[in-house]
């Protein structure tokens, strides 16, 4: 159904929904028949930022997004988009929102510049002011040289950027991205990153999703971590790698028979669970005490005489990060407040 | 961020109001007619292929079927063209259903426009192209020997008929497009309409089915949808009530069912 009108400036009955958090989900459940997408997720995040949406496959983070953007209507639970209810005001939802999906959403017959102007007009542009809204998004995302050759002829990080322009050309306050660099070359994905970061400067709240976590890096002022359906972990990308309080030590072996023997060595020295990595001569393993056990399995490995091709100390990679996460959440079913646990590695 | 929450945070301006129904139903219409305008290939094929299978009813199974008094030719003419649409749909349920997997659909659903545009603007859209594949049918009878024995008005109030079925058609191939869990499989889905076809009164006489079979092929929509073009053609208007009413039927059960599977696609 048509929103009803609201006034493009405040009316002083909406002045609560200005204070009110960018999202606030409480007890948000969406179940697909058996399927529990999200479980009883409690979520709440001041405007002003880049949010980053983390998890492996099949966490959540689309639905989280479907239903944000009014696609998927809770099961259970309610949530918030700028103080409005998705359910109760999904029309008033639609109207903060811009949502640019997992597929760039643009029709590969007409240019960029007819895409841009139809869905300025679906906002609720009149047509000159669609025309406008569509040269302002063609001019802030470098669009101009490809803007009137159909979209069929873009290259993947171009189409991405229009469909990232679509969502833009009705004023949205919150941007919604799925997973919006996906399939594209380094190239490309620079593009999106520098049009999101432009967009986020400006003001626009930005929440994305995203399984990179270079992507969380380059973008997101604050990160949430879901699994399961449920936040698992959430803060900045450092307080998040900083909980897993503990750096990584890795290991390659030139022959693949002394796996094993380097395996037990790891185990010895750090006394955790050691991890084969891809293929069949790396091993990992988590290293409470840093460069001291680094050094330490380096002597045993000369003890032992097994030619290394690598070895290093380093951050965890996200994986790793989840791994830990997800087997902490194991035992505690409350959501880690990342930052201000204790269990973070003094260095 | 007090500020930029004031100020619209990004140089374009948010529309005053949500766009109205006929506004946003036209632009989802020309986006849908722009796809197939510029898709000669689709077009085309659309053309060719209804002259094709016209030219095998005509020509190839023409001669092993006795229409009565008629000759095949003015027998089947006015039932194809009035059937068309039953051919050429799949190629909407697959557009829909495309529009679904290819993300379109939600990006049309997260804006603030009236479910009912979605429907009424494909419907819109789907019903021109149609109009379009039922005069360049037409146009293929005649060269392939129909004549109207009628008056022009008759022809034209059979091809108002004609288009009605079209409208109606749409709506339903647009909830099997909206169903399918692919465009493949909407592909597959559009081909139950065209056993409707077959199994009426389109291409033969109802009466020289076996017997068990001709109820259905009597009391099926397609059967009297068909005769009441082929009565109007003949200068009476027999069946088209029926017809009508079967139309105002189908458009009145598949809309809603339409609009609610948007909602929640």
């Amino acid at each position: 159904m048509s929103a009803a009108a609201t006034p493009a400036g405040v009316s002083p009955l909406k002045a609560p929904v200005l204070a009110a958090p960018l999202l606030e989900a409480r007890g948000l459940s969406v179940r697909y028949g058996k399927v529990t997408a999200l479980d009883e997720l409690e979520l709440e995040a001041a405007s002003g930022q880049v949010l980053a949406l983390l998890g492996p496959n099949g966490a959540g983070k689309t639905t989280f997004v479907r239903t944000v953007a009014t696609l998927v209507r809770p099961t259970a639970g309610q949530l918030l988009v700028r103080g409005r209810d998705v359910v109760r005001d999904a029309a008033g939802v639609r109207r903060e929102i811009g949502l640019a999906g997992q597929f760039a959403a643009v029709e590969p017959t007409m240019t960029g510049r007819e895409n841009l102007e139809m869905t300025a007009r679906l906002f609720g542009h009149g047509r000159v002011a669609a025309r406008q809204a569509a040269d302002a998004v063609i001019g802030r995302l470098s669009l101009g040289e490809v803007a009137d050759r159909r979209t069929a002829t873009y290259s993947g990080g171009q189409r991405r950027r229009l469909d990232l322009g679509a969502s833009l050309v009705g004023g949205p306050r919150l941007l919604l991205l799925d997973e919006p660099t996906t399939g594209l070359d380094p190239a490309g994905r620079r593009e999106v990153w520098d049009a999101v970061r432009s967009l986020a400067a400006d003001g626009t709240d930005v929440l994305l999703t995203t399984h990179y976590l270079d992507e969380a890096d380059e973008l997101a002022d604050q990160v949430v971590v879901i699994d399961h359906g449920r936040v698992i972990a959430s803060g900045t990308l450092g307080e998040l790698k900083a909980s897993v309080g503990r750096d990584v030590i890795e290991v390659a072996v030139a022959d693949s028979a002394a796996v094993t023997a380097v395996a037990g060595i790891l185990e010895r020295v750090t006394l955790s669970v050691p991890r084969l990595e891809s293929g069949d001569r790396h091993v990992s393993v988590p290293a409470r005490g840093g460069a001291a056990e680094l050094g330490a399995v380096i002597g045993c490995l000369e003890d032992a005489g097994i030619a290394v091709d690598e070895i290093g100390l380093r951050r965890p990679t996200l994986d790793e990060v989840f791994l830990t996460l997800t087997s902490e959440d194991d035992n505690d079913d409350k959501p880690a407040t990342v930052g201000t646990t204790t269990n973070r590695s003094q260095r | 961020m007090t500020a930029t929450q004031l100020a619209s945070p990004v140089t374009v301006r948010r529309p005053a109001r949500s766009p109205g129904l006929a506004g946003a139903s036209v632009q989802v219409a020309v986006r849908a007619l722009r796809k197939y305008i510029r898709t000669p290939g689709l077009i085309i094929m659309g053309i060719v292929q209804s002259a094709l299978f016209l030219f095998c009813f005509r020509y190839v199974f023409g001669g092993a079927i006795h229409a009565g008094a008629q000759s095949y030719v003015d027998f089947l003419v006015p039932a194809y063209v009035a059937t068309i649409v039953l051919f050429t749909g799949g190629g909407i349920a697959v557009a829909v259903a495309e529009d679904k997997e290819q993300g379109f659909t939600d990006r049309l659903l997260s804006l603030p426009v009236s479910r009912y545009s979605l429907v009424l603007g494909r419907t819109i859209a789907d019903s021109t192209t149609n109009v379009w594949s039922i005069l360049s049918t037409a146009a293929f009878g005649f060269a392939f020997g129909f004549r109207l024995q009628g008056t022009w008005q008759d022809a034209l109030a059979a091809l108002g008929l004609c288009v009605v079925y079209a409208i109606v058609f749409t709506v339903v191939f647009i909830v099997m497009g909206l169903f399918a869990p692919s465009a493949q499989a909407a592909q597959g889905m559009a081909l139950i309409a065209f056993i409707f076809a077959f199994l009426s009164s389109a291409y033969v006489p109802a009466t020289s089915m076996p017997g068990w079979l001709q109820p259905f092929s009597k009391y099926q929509p397609i059967t009297p949808m068909v005769d009441a073009v082929r009565s109007l053609l003949t200068g009476s208007s027999g069946y088209v009530g029926l017809a009508l009413v079967w139309s105002a039927a189908l458009i009145v059960a598949f809309t809603p069912i339409a609009v609610l599977r948007y909602r929640r696609a």
